[in-house]
């Protein structure tokens, strides 16, 4: 009964992280990108803004629920749970620190497909609300979503196959271990930097993030599948997007960045969380960075990146590392 | 043990439950949600039979590839909504066939919990990615290989529908 209480007491850890997290990375999301565009950004609702969240947050709950009059009330209400609820359980695989109460499942052999499969299924959400609210721009934009999150998915899958190949194992605790010995040059970013890019650009993809944020594109779709959401049902969407962009950012750090690892982390404990916290901050600031820098892919473009680019680089790049590891080349092993 | 068959016990009504639902469902949409809801219950069963590498893959597979391009062909023809219509006369032979196919089902449930060499619990197998791996290169690389033309083949027919020409 013991590891029953250990996992709930975890679980819960990990889903307050999440949710704290979201609030605050859209306060750096806000502050970073109003000084990417000389502007200033919230800075009223306490020192800095640090409230801004909080004020929102209690806006949105008293917000009035509104259910347009033709939805299908019952999947109208599903959908942002269906969001929200893959988002944090993408935490349950990653392991935040090198103490053993900080990792829920990191350890488990099914870790890296665990991660897939729950990708696969974040779509729903989007798909069902764009569905449900009965508005043709909520439709398309849900469409758009299912069809980019699986053309996505393959060359994350890919990309993911070279990481897998490099550990020799899909746990995650494995991963990271093997990006230790000696220096930073054992992070996998530096050996395989082709995954790491796909697995980049891809995770961008998923996320719906600009550059590929067709999903919402505001002049062709109003806010996309989101159009007739209000009040916390609202919110629910953006959480899981925020929720999301913390765990690709994790598993960035997990898969490229050598986890939790740094100097001295052996000796104690909470480094491996302030460093696995910092890289994750690095990841998140790019993703804000990315946002202020590229202007959006045109629909058939992305599908044509996606399939025609981005696939046969991430399996050419199996077959080389494939190949590296099997000819024993030093750093290949 | 005990907490394994309530969770068993818990899931598999939920399965059934949700197939039911599948079948009686007139919206296609609803019933293709069913569908998923039961998939992702095979892949809890799959887990307590220890077997978290088949889990994962059935929800990969099913759950976030297939039903996913379910709904997204449901959304793009509109089609959810089945007409209230009573069974075409060109499909009536399906019933007495569905019946007959169940019965067939049933009788080979109930043999199978009746003879008791059937009801032996099987050795437990190695089911990590590692030995399922392993055996699908080794042992069953004729079966894997035959799968993966066949494959081929339904995708050189994908394209050879949607070329323009």
């Amino acid at each position: 009964m013991s590891i029953l209480l250990e996992t709930i007491l975890k679980a819960v850890m990990f889903v307050v992280l999440a949710l704290a997290g979201f609030a605050y990375t859209t306060w750096i999301e806000r502050r970073l990108i109003s000084r990417m565009q000389s502007r200033i950004g919230p800075n009223r609702v306490g020192p800095q803004g640090l409230l801004q969240p909080v004020a929102e947050g209690l806006k949105l709950i008293f917000k009035e629920s509104i259910t347009p009059a033709q939805a299908d009330k019952f999947v109208y209400m599903l959908a942002p749970m269906l969001a929200v609820i893959p988002a944090l359980a993408l935490f349950a695989v990653i392991p935040i620190s090198n103490h053993s109460f900080f990792n829920l499942a990191g350890g488990v052999d099914t870790a890296v497909l665990y991660v897939l499969a729950i990708l696969g299924t974040a779509v729903y959400g989007i798909a069902l609300a764009g569905w449900s609210s009965n508005n043709k721009y909520a439709t398309l934009g849900g469409l758009r979503a299912a069809a980019q999150v699986i053309s996505y998915e393959l060359a994350m899958s890919l990309a993911l196959v070279a990481v897998v190949l490099m550990a020799g194992s899909a746990s995650m605790n494995v991963i990271i271990e093997k990006q230790l010995p000696g220096n930073i040059l054992g992070w996998f970013i530096f050996r395989q930097p082709i995954a790491a890019a796909l697995f980049a650009i891809t995770a961008l993809a998923e996320l719906a993030r600009s550059p590929f944020d067709l999903v919402e594109a505001e002049q062709e779709l109003t806010a996309g599948y989101m159009t007739e959401y209000g009040g916390m049902k609202f919110a629910l969407f953006f959480m899981s997007e925020y929720v999301k962009m913390i765990a690709l950012s994790g598993l960035f750090t997990v898969f490229f960045l050598g986890g939790w690892s740094g100097p001295f982390v052996g000796d104690s404990w909470p480094l491996g969380l302030v460093y696995f916290s910092i890289k994750v901050l690095l990841c998140l600031m790019v993703m804000v960075w990315v946002r202020a820098t590229l202007p959006r892919f045109r629909y058939d473009k992305l599908m044509a990146f996606g399939w025609k680019r981005l696939l046969p680089i991430a399996l050419a790049n199996v077959v080389i590392t494939a190949a590296l590891i099997a000819f024993g080349v030093p750093g290949y092993k | 043990m005990q907490a394994e068959f309530i969770v068993f016990l818990a899931v598999a009504l939920v399965a059934i439950g949700a197939a039911i639902g599948m079948a009686l469902s007139r919206h296609a949409l609803y019933a293709a949600m069913f569908l998923v809801l039961n998939f992702a219950c095979v892949a809890v069963m799959y887990l307590l039979l220890n077997a978290p590498f088949l889990a994962v893959a059935q929800v990969t597979v099913y759950t976030g590839a297939i039903m996913v391009l379910f709904v997204f062909v449901i959304m793009l023809l509109g089609a959810e909504k089945l007409p209230a219509q009573e069974t075409r006369p060109e499909m009536r032979w399906q019933r007495p066939l569905a019946i007959g196919l169940g019965a067939f089902l049933l009788l080979q449930v109930g043999l199978a919990l009746a003879l008791p060499g059937m009801r032996a619990a099987p050795e437990p197998i190695d089911a990590s990615p590692l030995a399922i791996g392993m055996k699908l290169f080794t042992t069953y690389l004729f079966p894997f290989e035959v799968a993966s033309v066949l494959l081929l083949a339904a995708m050189v027919g994908a394209v050879t529908l949607t070329r323009k020409d």
